[in-house]
């Protein structure tokens, strides 16, 4: 029996000295933040996306007399290159970050640009619109998350939605009137990134240590890489997704 | 032997507990429910108690909303939406008819209101039979299903201004209202639920949704006293595709939009006459767009 107490003693004391010297180094490390850059790409051919029909709305497709509008599942730039995938620390112990950015969300020629905007826990966006045509902007969360699903209507000249989201999750958003319509609040916690049309990115203000880079894509799903980032240094983490 | 056995106890013992913690937002168990008995309800100045509401609730709901408060009730299979909307999921927490902004938890008298007057075109019946003190008991009970009014409060009820005289240049305003915010898109422009959106709506669900058609006789799901049509486009109906439009409708321009909804239905009213004499055309879709 003694020796079980020892043990927990032992370990208790263990875990302890592990949690200060957590936070130590990480209040020590601020000051000398790096950061997570790299690639994503898809693998192969990009799957085809089907165009969109918005003859139901005038104002839509006139919107796009001069292009085709498509379907965003995946959306491939330069030697294949992979849009809209959010990058985040998956292990991330730290605060939510107190970052001031408000990131916007719009809705622009009955599309949503951009099509997958990545946030912080807790951080306030903004939902704009720039169109002439009503839309109703529909997040379908689930509500046992802590996340409450909501539905506003932003007719033309609408004020912007201010919000912010109380749980980590990947969120659809939807309108209702343009059933075409379709994108993602990616809730994560602490530092993100999104990819850009090359599929690049960078984690900025990272605070020296070992994390869990992972890479989320709304149809091909999630990847994971360890990195560890020294600081003031960059860490690459490179991902290639297979088209699901 | 009697280590080993201890080993594997203990190891059992963390794998239990680690699986019982991981789903901790999945489905719902009667364990589950069993602990939330104590679940009250305020109406009022009555009070109601979710375990006075057992009994009630097995003999005239569990058939459609079934034993979890799920929706998923023996006889829900058969209902076919968009004619017959399927029961909601109230562990989901998450009601069209309410008095609080979008986004948020229904009161308690809201809840009372909706078993007593039933939904309009779907299998919820009225159920005035119930004393109120047995409505009460089943708001109660119809909140022990989420965990969200354990974590939740209820929305703050929305203002709604003394209903304004109803006048010629009103009605004329919420044709202008119902133009700007463009409620024809589903609608339609004479309020048949015929608008160009109508056919692709879905719930929450992904089930198919009709919109509301004001010239058929029928009632409006939430009510239909000019304050329940205000509050309507003005909370939206959560978990369907109507939104709020509080943010885009002041509460005067409301009950100018309230008066010109009037004019569609098919009851007969002062509104009805009024729109006849100032022979009001149905907007259109095609005209340049009002700005706020």
């Amino acid at each position: 029996m003694r020796n079980r107490y020892n043990f927990a003693v032992v370990l208790s004391l263990i875990v302890l000295v592990c949690c200060a010297a957590l936070i130590l180094s990480q209040n020590v490390n601020a000051a000398g933040e790096g950061k997570i850059t790299g690639t994503v790409k898809l693998d192969g051919a990009a799957p085809h996306m089907k165009g969109i029909d918005m003859s139901k709305d005038p104002y839509c497709s006139k919107a796009h007399a001069n292009d085709t509008p498509h379907l965003e599942t995946y959306v491939t730039g330069a030697n294949g290159g992979l849009e809209n995938v959010v990058l985040y620390i998956s292990d991330w112990s730290g605060s939510a970050q107190t970052s001031t950015v408000v990131p916007v969300f719009d809705q622009k020629n009955c599309m949503y640009t951009p099509h997958v905007l990545a946030m912080d826990v807790g951080q306030t966006f903004k939902v704009t619109t720039s169109d002439q045509t009503a839309h109703n902007i529909h997040p379908n969360p689930n509500p046992m998350t802590g996340n409450i699903p909501w539905n506003q209507s932003q007719p033309p000249g609408a004020p912007p939605v201010e919000k912010s989201w109380k749980a980590t999750e990947f969120i659809e958003v939807k309108c209702n009137i343009h059933p075409w319509m379709h994108g993602w609040f990616a809730v994560v916690k602490g530092p993100y990134a999104t990819t850009d049309a090359n599929g690049s990115y960078t984690i900025n203000n990272v605070p020296p240590g070992s994390y869990t880079v992972t890479a989320w894509q709304e149809a091909a799903g999630t990847m994971t890489q360890k990195v560890t980032v020294a600081a003031g240094a960059a860490a690459t983490a490179d991902f290639t997704f297979k088209a699901k | 032997m009697r280590t080993r056995l201890q080993k594997w106890s203990l190891l059992l013992g963390a794998t239990a507990v680690l699986a019982l913690s991981l789903p901790s937002w999945a489905q719902l168990t009667k364990n589950d429910l069993e602990t939330r008995m104590g679940v009250e309800s305020h109406v009022g100045n009555i009070t109601g108690h979710a375990k006075d509401a057992k009994a009630d609730y097995r003999r005239y709901c569990v058939g459609c909303h079934g034993d979890l408060g799920d929706g998923n009730g023996e006889v829900a299979t058969w209902l076919d939406p968009p004619l017959y909307p399927k029961p909601r999921d109230f562990q989901l927490g998450i009601f069209k008819c309410r008095s609080t902004p979008t986004g948020t938890l229904p009161t308690d008298q809201d809840l009372f209101d909706t078993i007593a007057r039933g939904l309009d075109r779907s299998s919820m019946p009225q159920w005035s039979t119930f004393t109120k003190q047995q409505r009460a008991d089943l708001v109660a009970w119809v909140k022990h299903f989420s965990p969200r009014w354990t974590n939740e409060k209820p929305g703050t009820p929305i203002q709604i201004p003394p209903e304004p005289e109803v006048t010629a240049e009103r009605i004329k305003a919420g044709r202008d209202v119902f133009a700007r915010v463009q409620c024809w898109k589903c609608h339609g422009v004479q309020g048949q639920a015929n608008g160009p959106s109508a056919p692709t709506l879905q719930d929450d669900l992904g089930r198919p949704i009709a919109p509301f058609n004001f010239t058929d006789g029928t009632r409006p799901k939430c009510g239909d006293t000019d304050q329940d049509i205000y509050r309507i486009f003005m909370t939206g109906l959560d978990g369907t595709p109507m939104p709020s439009f509080a943010d885009n409708i002041k509460p005067d321009e409301a009950w100018d939009l309230v008066f010109y909804l009037r004019t569609f239905m098919a009851q007969k009213s002062k509104e009805k006459e009024m729109a006849k004499q100032l022979a009001l055309k149905p907007v259109d879709p095609n005209a340049p767009v009002a700005q706020q």
